[in-house]
């Protein structure tokens, strides 16, 4: 019993730092630049596909993860010079319809090149299997996972709250003019965190590559979590995004061990194994419709 | 163009009898895009294969091949489906992968008198109270893979088995049909979100039921994202894996790879089936596609080589209904699964097979048949069905 | 944003296109092309449910991605309401209208607490329920969607025929339209544009602005619910998939296209996206990609939607 609590924990841990890593770029575009970006989730599915590619090509699954995240970021430097630079002024509505633009393209694009069957990544073999400890089992490569979120959370942390570059982040999102009056150029500045976005969620498609199928449109719906996540944290707030994203991994996972047993204890089995499920799926939406109705803001607003 | 052919079949229409059509008209609708793609672009190619040993001809005539995008919606493909019957007026329609498209298109291809080669989709209501002259599934009905395994498991003594299917109603028939033949104890059913990502909380679950046997039906992603993190749990160590067909076929084996190793499924086809005809098509498809072919690729080859049998058996008199669906129905061509034949409700009854995921001789990960599971198996719903 | 006024020539374009529409099946017909009378009623059912959209945000600045899920209980009333046994649409779309409209009006009660970003989340997120809910629900037939047997009557009369379903679809959107001309130009459509401008002043002025809102968002859900009954009487299946936040995304794209507060934006932008993806599909399967960059070309060249370029500035 303690074994399966203790592995539960850690799958929800766990599920909640791969969510922080796909919001943490998320609410940096957005809440900085104020842009919504549904293409996040391309810019993902793209990570993932260019660490299958070099992976592939370099026959190592770490080499393959930096020199596709260096690919991915690189298309994240021509696509905010091409477009996003364009979008940060306009209103919500045209950023909605220009991303959502984009996630036609880059899905199109990816079949074209890739092919619509998904493709294979794995983890290198030696985390392939779980780690036992006596009894006790859990898959390596979720340790890993576990380690490159806290990696990154505490990277964010000290570049946004500690660095130089971090204080003019946060200066040029609050006042963009007094910011550039004091000599910093906040146009390439807004240029390296986009491109830093792009490379942390291109970070994250490498890394649950060998966990996920990388496929065609496996943006779409980590999309929809990860601004589940920011929405819950607060837009923009790093801190936010990780206690979301953490909040976010432990109900689920809770709600869908717990749930179905819960529900056949009260009801009669028929009607639990149909609403437990049912019931399980829609439990973030609840915990964020819950969350926003008391913090219409968020956990954490980064802006009053 | 459409004009001259709406005037054509006017014409047609007037002269009385049925006359040789001068062309044969397909229209393929499946899904390109989209998650579920993979499957849809190999019936396609499977398909366009056919055509192409046939030399662009079905029957001896000339035949073209329509192709639309259902985008996984019942709502487009019902759109693209009409378009091809009002518009296009085709002879035949197949390429459907979903039955709950199929379920939304069935209706206007029925009331439009034309025939549904079914590449894939095979809802059990076309198989029972609401099957239809017009259509003939050439795959499976929806249930008999996953009897199969039920069989499979039964036979091979598993006593403690695990389930795992997404929360919808295929997900229950998979178990339904799964339970018709296995009787053992099942210590879990576990119904997870569609499409869902992540499978730790389950497979902790799963771990603590500690089964011996665990039979999963989770399509497209969900089945790849299921496999990868169970083996990576461990899992695989004191469970044995069981899936229907198109969960370990050659899509997911190549995009899974070494894990799935001794991984068993249920087909009524296999690549490496020793008959001329599977020979030809397994050699011809690595060489046009550079890939194996899926199971979805030997429906649509099939589907084709039906319309061909049958065009030549009718001499092209396509608009006479009648002798064009006891043609259909005598099944006038040789399948790259060996031979079958159609049931009263135009389903197959043929034999299924045990294959498990090992190398083969290039050390390439791919599936092998190991035996036959059911012999001229028929679905459970033909008793319901009063063919009119 | 300007304050909506009709403008001068309104009246007659309204007029001609009515004639034109009314003369459409028949030339349709005659033309041999009768496959586009169904291709036609679709267009215009999309016109309504995203002119109901354009009434949240276009006149009430609400901008909300869960419209699909109005749109989708419209659908599922209409297959349920047949499945017990009402088959006259005369019941059957008011219903529609009636159960869209209370759950919009739920979904915004406590939406509406909420603004910009964490507004479009929330609404969202109601969607995504309702999808997950349809799916796993069996008597409404789940992932498969549930089938209506066949089109309802209307006033006794079968809308079976492709042309008489075209009127009635016709009937229905001309309603709508004359409806949002009326409303925009009364006292509630003042007072909701000029919530959209400034709320706070709107409220200094004594308006109960949450009030005003909730009541905009709920009748454009109601009026989705009976674009979405009318859709399913069309494809004759209440279908999940209109219940996926992808389809508030092609809703909203045909708002964005055609003009966000105009007021014929939603029909335009249904028509130009529907005729914009039956030519593309006709020439390449990749044809996502060519719709892509004409959506990027429209947000970069035409901000103001294709409604705009015609129409001359208001107020």
């Amino acid at each position: 019993m303690t074994q399966l609590f203790l592995e539960q924990a850690l799958n929800g841990l766990q599920f909640g730092l791969m969510l922080f890593l796909l919001a943490a770029g998320l609410t940096l575009v957005f809440g900085i630049m104020d842009c919504i970006n549904l293409a996040h989730g391309s810019l993902y599915m793209v990570g993932a596909y260019f660490v299958a590619a070099a992976t592939q090509a370099a026959d190592s699954f770490w080499i393959g993860l930096g020199a596709g995240v260096a690919g991915a970021a690189v298309l994240g430097l021509l696509l905010e010079l091409s477009l996003f630079r364009q979008l940060y002024k306009r209103d919500h509505l045209s950023q909605v319809l220009a991303t959502f633009a984009l996630i036609l393209i880059a899905n199109e694009a990816v079949r074209v090149i890739w092919g619509a069957q998904p493709v294979m990544l794995n983890p290198p073999d030696a985390l392939a299997g779980p780690v036992e400890i006596g009894d006790f089992f859990y898959p390596a490569y979720r340790l890993v996972i576990i380690a490159f979120g806290l990696a990154v959370a505490g990277l964010l942390y000290l570049l946004v709250a500690k660095s130089r570059v971090g204080m003019w982040v946060r200066a040029g999102a609050s006042n963009r003019e007094m910011t550039e009056a004091l000599g910093i150029n906040v146009r390439a500045l807004f240029t390296a965190v986009f491109v830093f976005g792009t490379a942390l969620c291109a970070l994250a498609g490498g890394l649950l590559g060998p966990l996920l199928a990388v496929q065609v449109g496996m943006g779409e719906s980590v999309l929809i979590l990860a601004f589940v996540v920011i929405i819950i944290g607060g837009i923009g707030s790093i801190r936010g995004a990780l206690v979301g994203s953490l909040i976010v991994g432990s109900v689920d996972t809770l709600g869908r061990a717990l749930l179905p047993t819960l529900l056949r204890a009260l009801l009669p089995a028929d009607a639990a194994s149909t609403l437990g499920p049912a019931l399980a799926s829609i439990l973030i939406y609840l915990l964020m419709a819950g969350i926003l109705f008391f913090k219409p803001q968020g956990l954490f607003p980064a802006r009053a | 163009m459409s004009l001259r052919l709406t005037a054509l079949a006017a014409a047609l229409m007037l002269a009385g009898s049925a006359h040789a059509a001068d062309q044969i008209k397909v229209g393929l609708v499946s899904t390109l895009s989209g998650p579920g793609a993979g499957l849809g672009v190999d019936i396609r190619d499977g398909f366009n294969l056919a055509m192409k040993q046939l030399n662009g001809k079905l029957g001896g005539l000339p035949a073209e091949v329509l192709i639309a995008d259902d985008q996984q919606s019942p709502d487009i493909a019902k759109q693209a489906a009409d378009r091809f019957l009002k518009k296009d007026k085709v002879d035949f329609m197949t390429g459907i992968v979903f039955s709950n498209i199929m379920l939304a298109v069935g209706p206007s291809v029925f009331e439009n008198k034309t025939f549904y080669i079914s590449a894939n989709a095979g809802p059990s209501q076309y198989a029972g109270e609401q099957c239809n002259p017009f259509f003939f599934n050439v795959a499976w009905q929806n249930d008999n893979l996953h009897e199969a395994v039920g069989k499979i498991v039964q036979d091979k003594g598993y006593k403690n088995v695990v389930i795992v299917t997404p929360n919808y109603p295929g997900g229950k028939d998979a178990v339904s049909g799964f339970k018709r033949y296995y009787k053992g104890k099942v210590a879990d059913e576990v119904y997870t979100k569609l499409g869902q990502l992540d499978y730790a909380a389950e497979l902790a679950q799963i771990r603590a039921t500690k089964p011996d046997a665990l039979f999963f039906f989770l399509p497209g992603g969900m089945g790849i994202n299921f496999v990868k993190q169970f083996v990576s749990a461990g899992l695989s160590r004191d469970t044995q894996l069981f899936a229907p067909g198109f969960s370990a076929d050659e899509d997911v084996i190549k995009a899974v790879g070494g894990s799935m190793l001794g991984m068993f499924n249920s087909s009524h086809w296999a690549h490496d089936m020793d008959n001329a005809e599977n020979k030809r098509f397994v050699a011809d498809f690595q060489k046009e596609y550079n890939r194996l072919p899926s199971l979805y690729a030997s429906q649509g080859y099939d589907a084709a080589l039906m319309m061909d049998g049958a065009v030549r058996d009718v001499k092209g008199k396509v608009d006479d209904k009648a002798a064009l669906q006891k043609a259909l129905e005598a099944k006038r061509f040789k399948s790259v699964r060996g031979d079958f034949k159609f049931n009263t409700n135009h389903y197959p009854v043929q034999n299924y097979y045990l294959r498990a995921i090992g190398k083969d001789a290039n050390g390439r990960v791919t599936n092998k048949t190991m035996g036959t599971i059911f012999t001229n198996h028929a679905d459970a719903y033909v008793a319901s069905c009063k063919m009119k | 944003m300007a304050f909506y006024r009709p403008a001068a020539y309104q009246k007659p374009v309204a007029i001609a296109l009515v004639i034109g529409l009314l003369a459409l099946p028949t030339a349709l017909t005659g033309l041999g092309q009768e496959f586009y009378i169904g291709f036609a009623t679709r267009v215009l059912i999309f016109a309504l449910a995203a002119s109901s959209l354009n009434l949240l945000l276009g006149f009430g600045g609400m901008f909300s991605l869960g419209h699909a899920a109005f749109f989708g209980v419209g659908a599922y009333t209409a297959a349920i309401c047949q499945q017990a046994g009402i088959n006259e649409a005369l019941i059957a779309f008011p219903l529609a209208m009636a159960f869209a409209g209370i759950f919009a009006l739920a979904v915004g009660a406590i939406s509406l607490r909420t603004r910009g970003v964490y507004f479009i989340m929330i609404t969202l997120a109601f969607t995504q329920m309702a999808y997950y809910l349809a799916v796993s629900a069996r008597s409404w037939g789940g992932d498969d969607g549930l089938p209506l047997v066949g089109r309802m009557t209307l006033a006794g009369i079968s809308l079976a025929d492709d042309t008489y379903f075209y009127f009635a679809a016709f009937f229905g959107l001309t309603v709508a339209m004359l409806f949002f001309s009326r409303l925009a130009d009364a006292r509630f459509g003042r007072v909701i544009q000029a919530i959209r401008e400034n709320e706070t002043r709107m409220e200094a002025l004594g308006y109960p602005v949450f009030r005003y809102r909730l009541i905009c968002f709920a009748l454009g859900g109601a009026l989705a619910g009976l674009a979405g009954a009318l859709l399913a009487n069309l494809t004759g299946l209440a279908s999940p998939n209109l219940l996926l936040w992808t389809q508030s995304g092609t809703l909203l794209v045909m708002v964005i296209i055609g003009g966000v507060g105009y007021l014929y934006g939603g029909a335009v932008g249904a028509l130009i996206l529907l005729c914009l993806e039956e030519v593309l599909v006709g020439f390449t399967p990749h044809w996502h990609i060519a719709l892509g960059l004409i959506l990027l070309g429209v947000v970069l060249f035409a901000p103001k939607g294709v409604a705009a370029l015609f129409g001359k500035k208001h107020g």
